[in-house]
């Protein structure tokens, strides 16, 4: 009894209940959706049918309302394994492409943050000019601009990644910014006191006191920045009649009616976005643990 | 006395470039005297931002105008350049229209833009927004009395946030159809998760010190919660509104990308830009830029009013 409560009490019981009460939830409603359009095409036919076929075949069909889990897990399972990676089939080959435009926008973007970051904390004329434009650009919504990156871009005659990149890396700079501004100004008074007595010149407060006071606000940052540069790739690869990636994929999905592709598609941008999440998060624990942080 | 003339040929620097920009014959810069007259203007402007800047910083009785002056002279700064380089260099309209032009072609089909502003803005982002932030705040507030459910939603929650969940747009354009329920849709799916995560948070951050008070004064459920709870957590649900409010007009214009009636932004981006009309596309991004940010800033002050209490904006009062 005493086991069963502190089980009952465990956060992964919790996630687990809710996520069972969900799946649940999924497989009622894909009985209902998929089972109308079913009854829908039996009775234009004017074919007899009964509620006992109908829950039989409203999880198999081709290209449902709903698709369920378990046609979603083959669906990734045919398009990942069963496709050599370099086949414009193979859900692989997409996700890399992604993967590729929203590393190099995120690593762009967080230069970038960071040196704009270091330009506001340093300079008094682009703290009043810059730092409002800063916060006004994310009230724009940005993402209506990528269709027109990548064309003028392309009319320069540059295609492929890059254009994507640079939406990623519009998305990605500002939560870099904003929170590098905060951490680069969060150095202990007391020890910015004592490296002025030193005479310590502006370079010296940055690289032995600034900078390391500003990584707990740079890792929060660039775990939100990744997630937006993964956005702004898919977004990206929407509009533009792309080649290839996870967001070509989605438009394509969307257009010949492949359910199951869309939902494939987009289960594997989130477990990218989880991906890539976490391996920000590895990173900032190995370089806070180097530094003697206790977590 | 010295500064006095420098800022005085400044500002002469500036008028004169401002001026000229509109009457040299297109593609002036082919005579390169003319960058020189550039370059002199950009460093004029630097150096007025400077002295503004110094003014804010004095604590003086122009602190707060020159706070708004420089970040406005970095705007005029940034528009100055884009016009005289378009109409200097001859840029082709297809790579980037001036900015001169993106006004005049606004001006010119208000009545499109409207139609098109009626359709996202006024019908499926704002019945999005209000479905979606509603939703997310009843969820919280039934979520927070129950420990377990907490402990089950919140890394569901969490995880939600961190993936890319502009991607279910196609699924609701197959499901609600192609006019603007389906918008609404994805933008509640959008503004939902952000505002439970930060209404939770703001519920939970009841100082007990004031729960203690109010329970010495016998409240009622009721009353504790829009006393005590609510206003309490108004800094967090705020946080989540402003966000939400970008989020909900990106979610509404991506989702046209994939199908829609022919009006609204989304479409008449991918439309105009597939017709390399980039003069029209930019009028509408500039409508919906206009649209972000005086939503943000009605937020904004509506925050100020309903939390007046809060330490951080009561700092910027004194």
């Amino acid at each position: 009894m005493q086991r069963l409560k502190s089980l009952t009490q465990h956060t992964g019981f919790a996630v687990a209940v809710v996520v069972l009460a969900l799946l649940i939830v999924w497989y009622m409603a894909a009985l209902w959706m998929n089972g109308q359009q079913l009854i829908m095409t039996l009775e234009r036919t004017q074919q007899p049918w009964t509620y006992l076929e109908i829950v039989r075949n409203a999880y198999g069909i081709a290209r449902p309302p709903l698709p369920v889990p378990h046609q979603i897990a083959v669906e990734l399972y045919n398009s990942i394994v069963n496709q050599p990676i370099t086949s414009r089939r193979s859900l692989l080959y997409h996700t890399i492409i992604t993967l590729n435009s929203t590393l190099l926008g995120f690593a762009m973007g967080s230069i970038l943050g960071i040196l704009i970051a270091v330009g506001i904390v340093h300079n008094r004329t682009l703290n009043a000019s810059l730092m409002p434009w800063v916060i006004a650009s994310q009230t724009v919504p940005i993402l209506a601009i990528a269709p027109i990156i990548v064309v003028v871009l392309g009319s320069i005659n540059i295609t492929g990644i890059l254009p994507k990149a640079m939406i990623s890396m519009y998305l990605s700079f500002f939560p870099v910014t904003i929170g590098m501004v905060k951490g680069l100004r969060s150095a202990d008074k007391l020890h910015m006191e004592l490296m002025m007595t030193y005479n310590a010149s502006a370079q010296q407060m940055f690289w032995k006191l600034r900078w390391f006071s500003a990584q707990p606000y740079l890792f929060a940052s660039l775990k939100i920045a990744i997630s937006a540069a993964l956005v702004g790739a898919i977004v990206a690869e929407l509009p533009t009649g792309a080649q290839g990636g996870l967001g070509a994929r989605l438009l394509s999905g969307s257009y010949y009616g492949q359910t199951i592709q869309i939902w494939a598609a987009l289960i594997m941008s989130a477990l990218l976005g989880w991906f890539l999440i976490t391996l920000v998060g590895l990173a900032e624990r190995w370089i806070l643990k180097r530094r003697g942080a206790v977590l | 006395m010295n500064t006095r003339i420098l800022t005085l040929a400044a500002l002469v620097c500036v008028c004169l470039q401002s001026v000229l920009v509109f009457q040299l014959p297109i593609g002036f810069y082919q005579q390169r005297f003319w960058l020189l007259l550039l370059a002199l203007a950009v460093m004029a402007c630097v150096y007025l931002m400077q002295r503004l800047a110094n003014i804010t910083s004095s604590r003086s009785a122009g602190a707060k105008f020159s706070q708004l002056l420089v970040p406005a002279l970095f705007g005029f700064m940034v528009l100055m350049l884009w016009e005289a380089i378009v109409r200097g260099f001859n840029v082709p309209l297809v790579l980037m229209p001036a900015p001169s032009r993106i006004m005049s072609t606004l001006l010119n089909n208000l009545p499109t833009l409207w139609a098109d502003f009626q359709q996202t803005y006024l019908k499926a982002v704002i019945a999005g927004y209000l479905m979606g932030c509603g939703l997310g705040f009843v969820t919280a507030k039934w979520v927070v009395r129950s420990p377990f459910l907490q402990k089950g939603l919140l890394p569901l929650g969490n995880f939600m946030a961190s993936i890319p969940i502009i991607g279910i747009a196609p699924i609701m354009v197959m499901w609600f159809g192609f006019d603007w329920q389906s918008k609404a849709a994805v933008v509640v799916i959008m503004t939902f998760f952000p505002m439970l995560i930060n209404t939770l948070a703001g519920l939970k951050s009841v100082d007990p010190l004031h729960a203690d008070l109010m329970h010495t004064y016998a409240a009622g459920k009721s009353q504790i919660f829009f006393k005590s709870q609510l206003p309490q957590a108004m800094p967090f649900i705020f946080n989540a509104l402003k966000l939400n409010s970008t989020l909900a007009l990106i979610g509404a214009i991506v989702a046209e990308f994939f199908g829609t009636p022919i009006v609204g932004m989304g479409f008449r981006i991918s439309a105009e830009v597939g017709r390399m009309n980039m003069d029209m596309v930019w009028a509408t991004i500039f409508v919906a830029a206009l649209a972000g940010s005086l939503s943000y800033g009605a937020l904004a002050l509506l925050e100020r009013w309903v939390t007046f209490w809060h330490p951080s904006i009561r700092d910027k009062r004194s």
